[in-house]
């Protein structure tokens, strides 16, 4: 429950610094994705079905704000969580190359899946121009991005699991 | 990690696949739903406004804040610099503005001509400030923090600077998303000022770094419009107020079919950096509802 609440929180944090500071801060136009980070390591931490939850919520926030259609944004997110929490079982809090591989991969299928069904689809066919003007710099910048992001949502992470872990003991 | 096994403490738990299955089957029906009806617009956005725009507002307001004091001590010194040139500017434009208050009379005499008499001074506007951008780095829009209990209304042109920055594609009780012209959806029927010739501008992404935007499907039989010709909103135009000045025409090529025209124009607007627009409150009547 307090998971919950904390991390539902923090995606709403992200959405927030995502459409203000971040863009004040962005290099030649291009923001980094804070909500990939988020949904991605709640996703490979605690698994598919937090991944996923955290994920509609998001999209859900993006869409009633930015999306054309309602649902879109939230498909997207979802499924990344969802594909993020299939690798919980090869997550080791030490290991710091596998998170930043996943969201980048993340990242850049999230890019990939928005360039197709928004602008391929809609008669653009430039993929170049797309890949590297968008889609690699936004790659690139989420994931230094991550380097400094991925240690705090580790701590926090941690921080509830050990009280979990207490508060389950009490149980038994 | 089989879903069946469930965890103690823990009363009823869906497996995340059928989980993802309801989640993907709501997305869809919420995409069906918004394409076909307005029915979630309203509260959805009603309850977004309250969350979440404050938080927008205040963010900006202190990253704004912020970054105005590391300006203005950067700006300081150059500033006095420049003070000294601008004194000896002001001289010798005192001198050009004589020149120009004649010029001015001819002016308003060829507008007269022109029937622009009545341009966008007469709107009822009301001013707003940008506190959210467009999250992703797709789309050109950004949030304002004014919205329907202000008087706002979709499709509410939004200007700044004198030129037409959008309009209203979408809004809450406290705050509008503002799609900027340039945006890879937008498309703007516009006519040259000179010739009232009408052609089509079109946002797209590729040209949002250079700053300019594409026109297209410019009838120019006469072969007068050139480089530098003032490009407004069209009379034929159903969302936009006819009139609003979008930018200056900076090159121009025939297309093969050798009927039309396309080129680049050059917004008033400085996107980038959008931060108080001025929203007319009156929308374009057009016939047929």
């Amino acid at each position: 429950m307090k998971r919950n609440m904390i991390f539902t929180l923090l995606a709403f944090l992200c959405f927030l610094l995502q459409s203000t500071l971040l863009k004040k801060i962005s290099f030649g136009g291009i923001t980094p994705n804070l909500m990939v980070i988020l949904i991605s390591s709640v996703g490979f931490m605690k698994g598919r079905k937090a991944g996923l939850t955290i994920g509609f919520f998001c999209g859900i926030l993006q869409d009633i704000f930015f999306g054309d259609v309602i649902g879109f944004y939230s498909l997207l997110y979802l499924y990344i969580g969802f594909g993020n929490g299939i690798f919980r079982k090869y997550f080791y809090p030490e290991d710091i190359r596998m998170p930043i591989a996943l969201i980048a991969i993340s990242d850049f299928t999230y890019s990939l899946l928005c360039y197709i069904l928004q602008f391929l689809l809609n008669a653009k066919f430039n993929f170049g121009f797309y890949l590297k003007d968008i889609i690699l710099p936004q790659m690139v910048y989420t994931i230094i991005v991550t380097i400094a992001v991925y240690p705090l949502i580790l701590m926090l992470h941690k921080k509830l699991e050990t009280q979990e872990k207490r508060s389950e003991k009490k149980f038994v | 990690m089989s879903p069946i096994i469930k965890r103690k403490g823990e009363k009823f738990t869906i497996p995340s696949k059928y989980l993802l299955l309801i989640l993907t089957i709501l997305c869809c029906i919420l995409m069906v739903i918004t394409f076909t009806t307005n029915l979630f617009r309203g509260p959805l956005n009603a309850l977004a406004g309250y969350i979440v725009v404050p938080f927008q507002e205040g963010i900006t307001n202190v990253a704004g804040w912020m970054g105005d004091r590391t300006d203005e001590l950067e700006q300081l010194r150059e500033v006095l610099k420049i003070n000294q040139e601008l004194q000896d500017k002001v001289d010798a434009l005192t001198i050009e503005n004589t020149k120009l208050q004649q010029e001015k009379y001819e002016l308003n005499y060829l507008r007269e001509l022109f029937e622009l008499y009545d341009n966008y001074e007469q709107y009822e506007k009301t001013g707003a400030r940008v506190i959210a951008r467009e999250s992703g780095n797709w789309y050109h829009s950004f949030t304002i923090n004014k919205g329907y209990d202000d008087g706002l209304r979709l499709d509410n042109n939004v200007l700044a600077g004198g030129g037409l920055v959008g309009r209203i594609t979408n809004i809450g009780p406290n705050w509008a998303t503002v799609t900027s012209i340039i945006d890879d959806d937008a498309n703007v029927s516009g006519m040259i000022l000179a010739t009232s010739d009408n052609l089509i501008v079109s946002g797209d992404l590729q040209l949002m770094s250079t700053g300019n935007i594409r026109f297209q499907q410019l009838v120019d039989s006469s072969n007068k419009v050139v480089a530098g010709d003032k490009v407004v909103t069209s009379m034929i135009s159903d969302k936009y107020l006819p009139g609003i000045l979008i930018g200056y025409i900076s090159s121009i090529e025939k297309d093969s079919n050798n009927l039309t025209k396309s080129g680049y124009l050059t917004p008033l607007v400085d996107f980038e950096h959008v931060e108080e627009v001025l929203v007319i409150l009156e929308n374009k009547e057009i016939g047929g509802e």
